[in-house]
């Protein structure tokens, strides 16, 4: 059989059952590794299975997530926004307000106690906003154990509060020059440690990508914020949402929203990418599904931004959150079969909705969800007042404060 | 079904050669393009009289996350250059019209392959003279995607065995390569840290004991002192990153080839080879 390049697009029964025994979703996904970590690959694989299904493991990640991590997450009713967009009723799910400001604590709260069970003594991993960064520095502060962050150069400049951050819980941060200095390059860089360190270090991938099993895992740890929705949403009013919008980096926020939802065919979903400059401007965006075509990278297969040739391109963001090349590889899949739609939001449009929402609920927003709720302006208006609209507000904005006034000429 | 899938090739004959004249086989490595197109061609052309028995050229790739610094650097001059897939085997076809017994292994990572797309790739490169490849992130689970197509053409497809690749998951690493098998000699990236040689004896003596190919060792090889001592326990001995170094330090401040760029890597492949050679004398 020849590599794939097209896949089926025809709806499968159940959008929630992927990815098969061997890490795909439909074309998407897989394992792609040197053979220096399949082996670790496989063995994280079977550790993860085994945790899965292990009730001890899941009752003290509940815990941590209640006690530590301060969950759950309020869903709270925007009104003011909604009375400003005459049009659907705005929840956010504020999961801004977790231990260290995003949804990133969720994962690295999971993917440590799996370290932990696995025996692992040293944990690398990389960071683009450096939010994934400050959560890995505090889970292995919380725990005990050495870590090392990899970080593009350009986002340990556009970043500075969170590197600050992260060398006060002890990790030490590594800047990567390689490159345009983003996340793509970090995430290359924390793959040559650990195939260099494969026995005793543990790799906390920070989204919803990378080799079989991380995307899957990372979902299922972030699968608390939609199973949390859906019983908020229960309890206020009395039925599922409407509609549901969430950023989109590698996905791993996203799809925690959006995978309980996904065989409830009333729900429309939207990921937003990053237009940066505008989809039309060339190596000016980071909206790999929009603007990107399927490929190989870091471990797996899924939409990427490259040239003819086949070589990556760096792509550009505002939010270093979002500047990545590619997505998360289930993102592809629910992308060719219809059931999310990705749309493109601007620099220029999420400054706009971070200016907006500060004002009008507010709420400082990270530049991520920022990206999201550009979107919500546009879409909320033509939807009718009934229409209840959940918008993934994960991540504040404490961390962009310095760039963002950068860019609006305020002087600090 | 599998001897009919392995045709007699350039590697075969050459490695067959190799053993009637008791010595170790010299892999080199540089990578296509690298400081430039003419340059690098020149570097090719010369390397067997310069003692190469087998030529692994790379194929720049801009995120090279098995690499280290020296062949990230080379992949990038060489884009910067303008190299492409299509003048990579381009390349090869040039050097073929001069040089029609030397293997040449392609290696290098699998997208620039798959958007190729795979199989037009696979068939421009057996027609340009390509004997084998070695595509990094392609692993035994994914042979149907890349591996069985390129036996298909009688390309061999070369795998890397690891430290980490156990007793439990050799067979299924050895199980459709041909040509040799090349040993990593070290958990890391090209041009980290030297090989314990001990270490590398007993791995070597293990991965011969499951196949009969050649098995050639390379990563953290630089010095002809190591090539002699590493070649004493394998079929052959892989050197890149000491090259691709060489041929950094040569260039002027534009960035450009400078007047030794292609003596200066000819002599240090002269002088690896003959430490090799130096091994050979001793068995
Ligand atoms: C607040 C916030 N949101 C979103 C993202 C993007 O990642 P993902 O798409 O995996 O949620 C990041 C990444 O750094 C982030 O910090």
């Amino acid at each position: 059989m020849p590599a794939p390049t097209t896949s089926t697009t025809q709806a499968p029964n159940s959008f929630r059952a992927g990815p098969d025994d061997h890490g795909f979703f439909g074309l998407y996904g897989g394992r792609f590794v040197a053979e220096t970590l399949m082996p670790l690959i496989h063995e994280l694989e079977s550790a993860y299975e085994a945790a899965k299904n292990d009730a001890g493991f899941q009752a003290e990640l509940r815990d941590l997530l209640e006690h530590y991590g301060g969950r759950p997450s309020p869903l709270y009713f925007a009104e003011r926004l909604t009375e400003h967009l005459k049009g659907a009723k705005i929840y956010f799910k504020r999961d801004e307000l977790n231990h260290t400001g995003s949804h990133k604590i969720n994962n690295c709260l999971g993917q440590i106690q799996l370290a932990r069970r696995m025996g692992k003594t040293r944990i690398i991993a990389e960071t683009g906003a450096g939010q994934h960064g400050v959560a890995v520095a505090t889970v292995c502060a919380r725990f005990g154990l050495p870590c090392e962050i990899y970080m593009g150069a350009t986002d340990v400049a556009r970043q500075a509060p969170n590197v600050a951050r992260m060398h006060m819980l002890g990790a030490k941060v590594n800047s990567v020059t390689a490159g345009a200095g983003t996340l793509k390059d970090s995430m290359n860089e924390a793959l040559r440690d650990w195939v260099t360190n494969v026995r005793d270090t543990y790799y906390i991938i920070g989204t919803a990508a990378g080799p079989h099993p991380y995307p899957a895992m990372v979902r299922d740890f972030q699968c608390v914020i939609g199973n949390e929705v859906r019983a908020q949403m229960q309890e206020r009013e009395g039925r599922l949402p409407d509609t549901l919008v969430a950023a989109i980096g590698g996905g791993s926020n996203a799809i925690g929203l959006f995978h309980p939802f996904l065989d409830d065919k009333s729900v429309k979903i939207y990921g937003v990418e990053a237009a940066g400059h505008g989809l039309e401007v060339e190596n000016g965006h980071a909206a790999s599904m929009n603007g990107g075509r399927p490929g190989v990278l870091h471990g797996n297969r899924t939409y990427l931004l490259q040239n003819e040739d086949g070589q990556i391109l760096e792509g550009h963001s505002i939010s270093a959150g979002l500047d990545y090349p590619g997505v998360g590889p289930e993102h592809s899949w629910l992308k060719d079969t219809g059931r999310v739609t990705y749309v493109p939001i601007t620099d220029k449009e999420a400054l706009a909705a971070f200016q907006l929402c500060a004002k009008l609920e507010g709420i400082i927003p990270a530049l991520e969800p920022s990206h999201a709720l550009a979107y919500v302006l546009k879409l909320a208006p033509t939807l009718p007042k009934d229409n209840l609209l959940v918008m993934n507000m994960c991540g504040r904005g404490d961390k962009d404060v310095f760039a963002v006034a950068g860019y609006l000429g305020m002087k600090i | 079904m599998r001897s009919q899938l392995r045709p007699e090739t350039r590697i075969d004959r050459c490695f067959e050669a190799l053993k009637r004249e008791g010595r170790p086989a010299f892999v080199t490595f540089v990578t296509a393009g690298d400081p430039d197109y003419e340059t690098s061609k020149a570097i090719l052309l010369g390397l067997p009289e310069a003692g190469a028995d087998v030529i692994e050229i790379g194929m720049p790739f801009s995120d090279p996350m098995a690499d280290g610094p020296a062949v990230q650097a080379s992949s990038l001059r060489a884009l910067k250059a303008g190299q492409t897939m299509k003048r990579t085997l381009q390349l090869v076809r040039e050097f073929r019209a001069k040089d029609n017994l030397t293997p040449i292994v392609l290696m290098g990572y699998y997208n620039p392959i798959y958007v190729y797309p795979s199989e037009a790739f696979l068939d421009e490169a057996r027609d340009a003279g390509i004997d084998g490849m070695i595509i990094v992130d392609v692993p035994p689970e994914a042979d149907e995607e890349l591996c069985l197509p390129a036996i298909q053409r009688g390309l061999s497809f070369i795998r890397l065995a690891t430290p980490t690749t156990d007793d439990k998951r050799l067979p299924a690493v050895l199980a459709n390569t041909s040509g040799f098998v090349y040993y990593v000699s070290i958990t890391g990236i090209t041009g980290a840290a030297a090989p314990v040689v001990s270490d590398v004896r007993a791995q070597v003596a293990r991965i011969k004991r499951s196949t009969p190919l050649p098995v050639v060792v390379g990563f953290g090889v630089r010095t002809p002192e190591q090539a002699r001592v590493i070649a004493d326990c394998a079929d052959g001995v892989v050197v890149g990153s000491a090259l691709v170094e060489t041929i950094r330090t040569t260039l002027g401040t534009d960035g450009r080839a400078g007047p030794d760029t292609v003596s200066a890597v000819h002599r240090i492949v002269h002088n690896l080879a003959a430490g090799l050679r130096g091994a050979a004398a001793r068995v």
